[in-house]
């Protein structure tokens, strides 16, 4: 998994509420049987056009965001469907960094598993980000994760929350399976004993 | 203290716990189907790993497969699916046979909805923990199990370990008491406590439905409602085991046999919350109030009953809900304040994990039973697995929906998320028994209107909403 330590990057604003993951990532693209490729398919109903092309009205696709590693997005960001796919399709896209008011629990937790860092701030910070990225494109943010910081374009800084365990195997890169299978004793007498 | 269901459940799997650290929870019950599990196949490849239980895993095909009959019992044959669903498909056998995990296929006698096959097999049990790479895992819930979809990445930790690493979640005791008066069902239940909390209310919870009104419904009717769980934000829903859940998974082909079976029930009889048991939120809901629901939005918070009206942005205090109700009308080509009853309709789906069993079709033909869709509306009634299609043509309920002009389909998830050729088509209203209202999300630009079985035949015969109740 790629780590995550700190990211100091322009932001692209998105603001929409409840964005669920057919979204993020439609079902036409789970389809394949692999994890390249999908930031093709990201948010790919707003950014594309009927006809194929680049919608000019998404925030996405204006030339001021390209290149944004971080994405400030509405409520319930990454609610419905578990394909871990969305997270795949925003990492390949560019970002690495959400930051929301709050987000869907199993995207939250897919997230955490590609190196892609969900932070939540609150909602009036995410308001008053959403107008200075749109009045200043080019501002920078910086998710600091060891000091658990988001610095914002005028210069203050908003603490966030992640779990520590959470946030020690992002600062390392390592998953879960490493530390789960560490555990065969007890899982071998776990499975031993179970009721019937 | 007691405990809460969810907590005796917890408790009985947690095999390590370190400080600071989530809990190695084991998993009984890891169910697979062919799109969230290929990349956790080729995680274990890599890695040079097993499946740890292959007889704890079971896969099936229905997201991406079609629906459409090539003749009176077969879907249409591998040589004319979209190439990708194909590869999935045989990607999902190569996988299932070199790793030895039991595959129900949609070439074999047994095959469906991930969530409709499973507890039809009996591998459903109370107490159970159950995981697979879908969110509607939650449906098992019903049983008294603690189930929950995750991502594939955790799909592979489960086939290497049978184990995830979880942190608790919180629970909130959803109490739902009164008698539903006739013409209102559990999806209305569902759809009504989403309306109550918002698409977020549960966030880091797992839900227990309990009270009078949630005793007396029927496992199916029980599956409806922790099946939309994760619409309401909650990973997991829960009801607990009584003797309706005994008498649904005994002599089903995976339920404990013999002296087992007793043991079983008797494990089982100690799982309901006990009395002083304390949750960390309650919330209330009179059934006896309740009003057939429908959807008018795009998350599946935004419902209202039939004899209601779609809210006025006026109306609402919050502006995150302001600006998510005006962003959805705009795609959904409504507006605020009008009525619910008569929204249009052009498309019927009635099917999916959340309303594609036997029962569901029973309620549906009840109302189209000599009667058909309005012109201009175009039907499909897609069964959850083969058993619920075999079952209901044996009661000739597939001749009462062709009947009435409906198509009678393979079994799958089709239109529920439009990964196959079922697509409602862009700007067409879908009176839909699914359980998402996204953008797009039964076919590029669709706009779903979320309901009862009964509601959705109902519709279809009047060509657009209306209070099934006239029609009983």
């Amino acid at each position: 998994m790629a780590e995550f330590k700190t990211l100091t990057s322009t932001a692209a604003p998105l603001r929409v509420e409840n964005i669920d993951t057919d979204q993020i990532i439609p079902a036409k693209y789970l389809t394949a049987v692999t994890k390249e490729g999908m930031g093709l398919g990201c948010f790919s109903n707003w950014r594309y056009l009927t006809d194929g092309s680049d919608n000019p009205e998404f925030s996405l696709n204006k030339p001021q965001f390209q290149g944004a590693k971080i994405l400030v997005a509405g409520r319930n960001f990454g609610s419905g469907s578990s394909r871990e796919h969305a997270v795949w399709a925003l990492t390949d896209y560019g970002f690495r960094s959400v930051i929301a008011p709050a987000f869907a629990d199993i995207f939250y937790n897919n997230s955490l598993k590609n190196g892609l860092l969900p932070v939540v701030l609150p909602e009036d910070v995410v308001q008053t980000l959403w107008d200075t990225l749109e009045a200043n494109p080019n501002a920078e943010i910086t998710v600091d994760l060891p000091s658990q910081k988001v610095t914002l374009p005028d210069g203050s800084s908003v603490d966030f929350q992640i779990d520590p365990f959470r946030k020690l195997c992002l600062l390392e890169g390592v998953d879960d399976l490493g530390y789960i299978m560490k555990r065969e004793a007890a899982m071998n007498g776990y499975e031993a004993k179970r009721p019937y | 203290m007691g405990k809460t269901l969810f907590e005796k459940v917890w408790d009985a799997h947690v095999v390590a716990q370190d400080e600071g650290a989530p809990a190695v929870l084991y998993i009984d019950t890891h169910l697979i189907h062919e799109v969230t599990s290929p990349q956790a196949f080729s995680m274990l490849r890599e890695r040079g790993l097993k499946v740890r239980r292959p007889e704890r895993t079971f896969a099936t095909m229905d997201h991406s497969i079609p629906t459409r009959m090539a003749n009176a019992t077969d879907v249409i044959p591998l040589e004319m699916w979209g190439t990708e669903q194909a590869t999935q498909v045989q990607t999902l056998r190569k996988n299932c046979s070199d790793f030895g995990v039991t595959l129900w296929d949609i070439a074999g006698e047994v095959q469906g909805v991930v969530h409709v096959v499973g507890p039809e097999m009996g591998i459903t049990h109370p107490g159970m923990t159950i995981v697979c790479g879908d969110s509607h895992t939650s449906t098992h819930g019903a049983f008294g199990s603690l189930a929950f979809g995750i991502g594939t990445s955790e799909v592979g930790h489960v086939l290497a370990s049978q184990c995830l690493l979880q942190s608790k979640p919180k629970t909130m005791a959803i109490n739902v008491s009164g008698q539903l008066s006739a013409g209102v069902t559990a999806k209305d239940i569902i759809l009504a406590i989403i309306a109550q909390i918002g698409a977020d209310g549960g966030t880091g919870y797992v839900f227990e439905y309990r009270g009078s009104a949630i005793e007396k419904l029927s496992m199916s009717e029980r599956m409806t409602i922790c099946n939309m769980s994760i619409e309401g934000g909650a990973r997991a829903g829960m009801i607990a085991p009584d003797q309706t859940t005994f008498d649904f998974v005994e002599g089903r082909a995976h339920a404990p046999k013999g002296d087992d079976w007793t043991r079983a029930v008797a494990y089982w009889k100690t799982l309901p919350s006990d009395p002083d048991a304390v949750f960390d939120r309650e919330i209330h809901l009179d059934a006896s109030k309740l009003e057939p629901m429908v959807t008018y939005g795009t998350n599946p918070g935004q419902g209202a009953g039939i004899t209601g009206h779609i809210p006025k942005e006026s109306e609402l205090e919050n502006p995150a809900h302001q600006r998510a109700l005006s962003s959805a009308l705009e795609y959904m080509g409504l507006s605020e304040g009008q009525a619910i009853n008569g929204l249009p309709v052009d498309v019927v789906f009635i099917g999916s994990c959340t309303n594609g069993r036997l029962e569901d079709l029973r309620q549906a033909a009840s109302i189209l039973k000599g009667k058909q869709i309005s012109s201009g509306v175009m039907g499909i009634v897609v069964p959850g697995s083969k058993d619920v299609r075999n079952k209901a043509e044996a009661e000739g309920l597939d001749k009462i929906f062709t009947d009435a002009g409906f198509e009678w389909r393979g079994a799958g998830c089709s239109m529920c998320l439009a990964m196959n050729e079922d697509k409602a088509g862009a700007g067409k209203y879908v009176a839909s028994t699914s359980n998402r209202n996204f953008q797009g999300r039964q076919g590029p630009g669709s706009r779903s209107l979320l309901m009862s079985p009964l509601m959705a035949a109902a519709a279809a015969v009047s060509g657009h909403v209306v209070d099934v109740r006239q029609m009983l």
